[in-house]
């Protein structure tokens, strides 16, 4: 099992009331999935995929992934899980302005293992030219289309060679025709083995996961 | 990441904000190079200074006569003539700490070579003056024992008056008129420019004691202006200031009344400059502390913007596994590039403007490589100071909530 959750609960404290944004949550992932959470805004799905993301430390219940308990680690353990085990892709893509793609590729390397920045370099360019990016390598963010944007920032989330992608509606800001493309994207890299996570609130977008997880509350419904 | 990587990166972040980076420097570059500058400028005066005091002689010692007590006035110090030659060879002799001594026997005259005539001051010394002044001869040679024995009419001349009456042409040899009487012309000496009290000290010409005294004043006294001595070294000065003394009321037979000469060495004079430059010293102190405190205050501020503006690329850092003191040092080192740049800019305005200060004002201008080193020292300490902040502030932020922010 990739992602075991055990009676989770997280309550936010709004000045003199208390919100439960997630209610004795357990569910498990196994390794090779492709999972969409679905739910309305409110429903404690953003809340969950910070938990899964190891931003984010639940108030009880147990979380393990890829074997290694979460709940209780530190600050610095947990970025180096955010490092090795996870790869971040989010609605607004999320690059560094005014930095080129192989370097907006290159920025979790900086934090894992010491690395030769040739090493570092050759593995950016490498993934950017799977992506279809070959072209690209030294654009700006600012001169690449919203779905180049994105494929950027999937290359990022794949440097490290994570066993987890967890994506925050990956195709929010994307036309359809883009957005269509990142997740043929995705179930290609899902067939190679990654295990994909996904919040959105397109039925569209969520029929490409191979299992929904609808929220409502708080719970999993 | 290693230290390099992490320069280059903040000097990326500094230059995506060129103008900006610029003139939040702006305060570290003014503050340095107004205090490099005036440091520069500064050395260089107290250098010239302690120079012109070393060139009155080596660890010397001046003997004048004393005031004149006579019905109620008293006269300015050297206006008694009670101070003989023959004293200071009982100095020499006596006082074990006197490794030297010359007497000097001064007196106005006006001189004449071909249609030149020039009007200065002559002074009657014996053969060790030279090595007692410290003072070199650059074409012919100094008068010797048998010229003092015999009073012979031969003389040196000083750079200003050889310039005065021959111009370019070399003086040696030639004959050269003083008061009237023929004197042969056999040294010049080196240039020795002004002394501490002002005076152009190449403007003088150089004889026996005896000729001054008995050919040109036609005196049969040996009473002197001045006696000045070498001491072995100043460590001793006191106590040959005390034997000095002794010896003089001993010859003098002053018995409780007040001395007939005065002793004088350069140390008030030394004392008095280092005073004055370790005042300076604490005023630049002070202004370079207020320079620096006011620019450390602009890079905290902008510091403070940037770590605002750039609130989603450091919960993106945070999220892609950057830990809180990566982020930290991250902004740490920019603070301090950036106050290390201004320094080193500070310090490239400062000295140009100290070398070109010296320039038109013919100051003396010394750059010391301990001032250069302090001031980097202090801007990069500035930098870390008040970039301390800001970093702090930035490596607190909560991933998520920067990640949200527009």
């Amino acid at each position: 099992m990739l992602i075991s959750l055990r009676q989770i609960n997280k309550v936010y404290h709004m000045e003199s009331v208390d919100v439960p944004a997630l209610r004795n949550v357990s569910t498990d992932i196994s390794a090779g999935e492709f999972v969409a959470i679905m739910g309305h805004s409110g429903s404690g799905k953003s809340t969950l995929l910070n938990l899964l993301g190891c931003l984010d430390m639940p108030d009880s219940g147990s979380y393990h992934l890829d074997g290694e308990q979460i709940s209780g680690l530190d600050a610095d353990a947990l970025a180096t899980i955010r490092n090795r085990k996870i790869g971040f892709v989010f609605q607004n893509f999320n690059l560094l302005p005014r930095t080129t793609a192989e370097e907006n590729v290159e920025l979790p390397l900086y934090y894992g293992l010491p690395m030769r920045s040739a090493d570092r370099r050759a593995r950016a360019r490498k993934l950017l030219s799977r992506l279809g990016l070959e072209g690209r390598m030294k654009h700006h963010p600012g001169q690449l289309s919203g779905g180049q944007q994105q494929r950027v920032a999937i290359a990022r989330a794949l440097v490290n060679q994570p066993p987890l992608i967890l994506a925050d509606e990956p195709t929010g800001n994307l036309d359809s025709r883009s957005a269509d493309d990142i997740m043929a994207l995705f179930q290609e890299l899902n067939r190679e083995g990654i295990t994909i996570v996904m919040v959105t609130h397109e039925p569209d977008i969520a029929r490409f996961a191979k299992r929904v997880i609808t929220m409502r509350d708080g719970e999993i419904t | 990441m290693n230290g390099l990587m992490i320069i280059k990166i903040a000097l990326r972040a500094l230059a995506r904000n060129k103008g900006r980076s610029l003139l939040t420097a702006l305060g570290i570059i003014i503050g340095i190079a107004a205090v490099i500058a005036v440091v520069a400028v500064g050395q260089g005066a107290s250098t010239n200074m302690k120079a012109q005091i070393s060139s009155m002689g080596n660890n010397l010692l001046m003997i004048f006569p004393g005031s004149q007590n006579a019905g109620g006035f008293r006269g300015g110090s050297g206006t008694q003539q009670t101070l003989k030659v023959e004293d200071g060879e009982a100095i020499l002799q006596e006082c074990r700490f006197v490794t030297a001594m010359t007497p000097v026997i001064r007196t106005g005259v006006q001189c004449i070579f071909r249609e030149n005539d020039w009007a200065t001051q002559i002074q009657g010394v014996n053969t060790q003056y030279p090595k007692i002044r410290n003072w070199e001869i650059v074409s012919g040679d100094f008068f010797t024992e048998a010229d003092i024995k015999s009073a012979t009419r031969v003389c040196v001349l000083g750079k200003t008056v050889a310039a005065q009456l021959f111009q370019s042409e070399d003086p040696v040899g030639e004959t050269i008129r003083i008061r009237n009487m023929p004197f042969r012309v056999i040294g010049v000496m080196a240039a020795k420019g002004t002394s501490a009290f002002g005076q152009d000290q190449d403007d003088t010409i150089i004889a026996p004691w005896t000729t001054v005294r008995r050919v040109l004043d036609k005196s049969k006294f040996n009473n002197v202006n001045q006696l000045l001595c070498s001491l072995t070294s100043m460590d001793n000065l006191t106590l040959a200031r005390n034997d000095v003394s002794a010896i003089l009321r001993q010859r003098h037979r002053i018995d409780g009344e007040d001395d007939d000469f005065t002793i004088m060495d350069m140390t008030e004079v030394t004392q008095m400059i280092t005073q004055v430059s370790s005042l300076m010293t604490i005023l630049l102190t002070v202004i370079a502390s207020i320079s620096l405190l006011v620019g450390g205050i602009g890079i905290m501020n902008i510091m403070l913007v940037a770590v605002t503006e750039r609130t989603r690329e450091i919960g993106l850092r945070l999220a892609l596994g950057a830990r809180r003191r990566d982020i930290m040092r991250q902004f740490l080192v920019e603070s301090v590039v950036l106050s290390g740049v201004g320094g080193i800019i500070g310090i490239g305005l400062g000295v140009s403007a100290a070398y070109i200060l010296g320039a038109v004002n013919h100051w003396p201008v010394v750059i010391s490589p301990g001032s250069v080193l302090i001031a980097l020292t202090f801007s990069a300490g500035v930098g870390i100071f008040f970039g301390f902040y800001p970093a702090w502030r930035a490596a607190r932020l909560n991933p998520i909530e920067s990640l949200r922010r527009e």
